[in-house]
């Protein structure tokens, strides 16, 4: 299981901003650092998967937790 | 002086095509009694609905009686998978079908699970393409009623393999049916469905007239309460002046269809490949090759999909989005979210008869900076 090594609290925005948040944050910490992302904008779910993707970005998975959906990303470029 | 609005959203409503306008016309002279009845008015009523029904059907390659004119596109998908359902009931209750289908065909499905069915929704790729085999094995399995597929996406403009999934149908006893309404009067129809449906104001018709063909031998039964018009496929007496238009309409379009096909699909490219070249971080979605040819679909990275509409409206532009801010549920596309794609930033560009090549150049000059200037309001330049 993977340990975040930040939370990013995204709640109540909506989408782009999430994205936004994790493309702000992920190039500041050490390649190999995994960010958690808390949002619940349905589209977080679609977007920050597809960001990793163009930004050859690390997509590690979404959680469920008591503050709702979570997506990790991990640092890879 | 401002330069004249730009209309590029055909894929929503097409503008009303001349030949229309006239048979519209002629027709609320003419056609405004009800073709039931029995009396002259009456009988000529009648005799404009069986010509517009002749020449659809001739126009779709169907029998006359396999045709039913309905209230609009989205009448006609909701009969077609509900009629589908009811008329296999005996065979099972699961329907089947891909994930990008349009929200009609989605919601009757919801229905559909409501009251105690099962749907399969079958995945597609990143491009949008249906998962063949996933496709097969849903349709081959016990219980399933009826299938449905989209012809081409909507949203992204994908064709789908309509005629293998139908020929994976047929070898289930499963009838297929499709949603044309972005094919209809643009390409050939494609062979393998059992039910079809379509919308007249996809291809310059009126609003409000929607085709339900239902082929001889498909085990289907109207799903609304009972009542003899068109067939007894759909209640309620025909709006005849917006069929008789429909009908006009789809002759001259599809008689048209090959050449327009070949004039739009280039300027798709060209928009395809200069989008992807002079508007950074964007990602343009769909087949490239198997597509639609006046639709195309792209996702700009850190723009707001409603702010992004109206900036292009300010500029003219009439254009749609899939993104989750510009819908009312306030999530975004299903197709793209099945795809896997970026769902904000997105646009939708579909052309139609009246597009010139000149709009899309400006249409093309004009979006680079548009996205600029979001991007550095939102302060994300350089992400």
């Amino acid at each position: 299981m993977t340990v975040p090594a930040e939370l990013l609290d995204c709640r109540g925005q909506r989408c782009p901003l999430p994205v936004i948040a994790v493309a702000r944050r992920l190039p500041e910490l050490p390649v190999g650092t995994v960010v958690r992302v808390l949002a619940d904008d349905p589209a977080a779910a679609v977007d920050i998967p597809a960001w990793c993707r163009m930004r050859g970005q690390e997509f590690v998975g979404r959680i469920t937790g008591p503050d709702g959906p979570g997506y990790d990303v991990r640092r890879s470029v | 002086m401002s330069a004249p609005p730009v209309y590029l959203d055909a894929a929503t409503a097409a503008p009303l095509h001349p030949v229309a306008r006239q048979a519209l016309l002629a027709a609320l002279d003419d056609g405004w009694a009800d073709p039931a009845k029995l009396y002259a008015r009456a009988r000529r009523a009648r005799q404009l609905l069986d010509a517009a029904r002749e020449a659809t059907a001739q126009t779709l390659g169907v029998r006359p009686d396999e045709l039913s004119f309905t209230p609009g596109g989205t009448a006609a998908a909701h009969s077609a998978v509900l009629g589908g359902l009811a008329g296999r009931r005996r065979a099972g209750d699961t329907l089947v079908h891909s994930a990008i289908e349009h929200s009609a065909v989605l919601h009757a499905a919801q229905r559909h699970v409501a009251d105690g069915g099962t749907a399969v929704s079958v995945p597609v790729d990143r491009l949008g393409r249906l998962d063949r085999d996933a496709w097969s094995a849903a349709v081959a399995a016990p219980g399933v009623a009826v299938a449905a597929l989209i012809a081409a996406s909507h949203e992204v403009g994908t064709v789908q393999p309509v005629a293998e999934a139908g020929a994976a149908c047929a070898a289930a006893g499963v009838p297929l049916a499709v949603d044309a309404a972005q094919v209809v009067g643009r390409l050939p129809v494609p062979a393998g469905w059992s039910i079809l449906t379509a919308s007249a104001h996809k291809w310059g018709g009126p609003p409000g007239v929607g085709l339900l063909v239902v082929r001889k031998g498909t085990r289907w039964e109207s799903p609304w309460p009972a009542d003899e018009r068109e067939a007894g496929r759909t209640p309620g007496v025909v709006n005849l002046p917006a069929v008789v238009a429909a009908a006009a309409s789809l002759r001259a379009v599809a008689a048209d269809a090959a050449a327009e096909a070949a004039r739009l699909a280039p300027l798709v490219d060209l928009i395809r490949a200069r989008v992807a070249a002079e508007v950074p971080d964007v990602e343009v979605v769909g087949d490239p090759v198997e597509r639609l040819p006046h639709l195309v679909t792209f996702s700009c990275l850190y723009v707001d999909g409603e702010a992004l509409l109206h900036a292009l409206d300010r500029r003219g532009f009439a254009v749609s989005s899939g993104s989750s801010c510009t819908s009312s549920t306030l999530r975004p596309s299903h197709v793209l979210e099945a795809m896997g794609v970026l769902s904000h930033g997105n646009v939708r560009v579909s052309l139609h008869r009246e597009t010139t090549a000149a709009e899309v150049d400006r249409f093309l000059a004009e979006l680079p900076q548009v996205i600029a200037e979001l991007r550095a309001e939102a302060g994300v330049v350089g992400l």
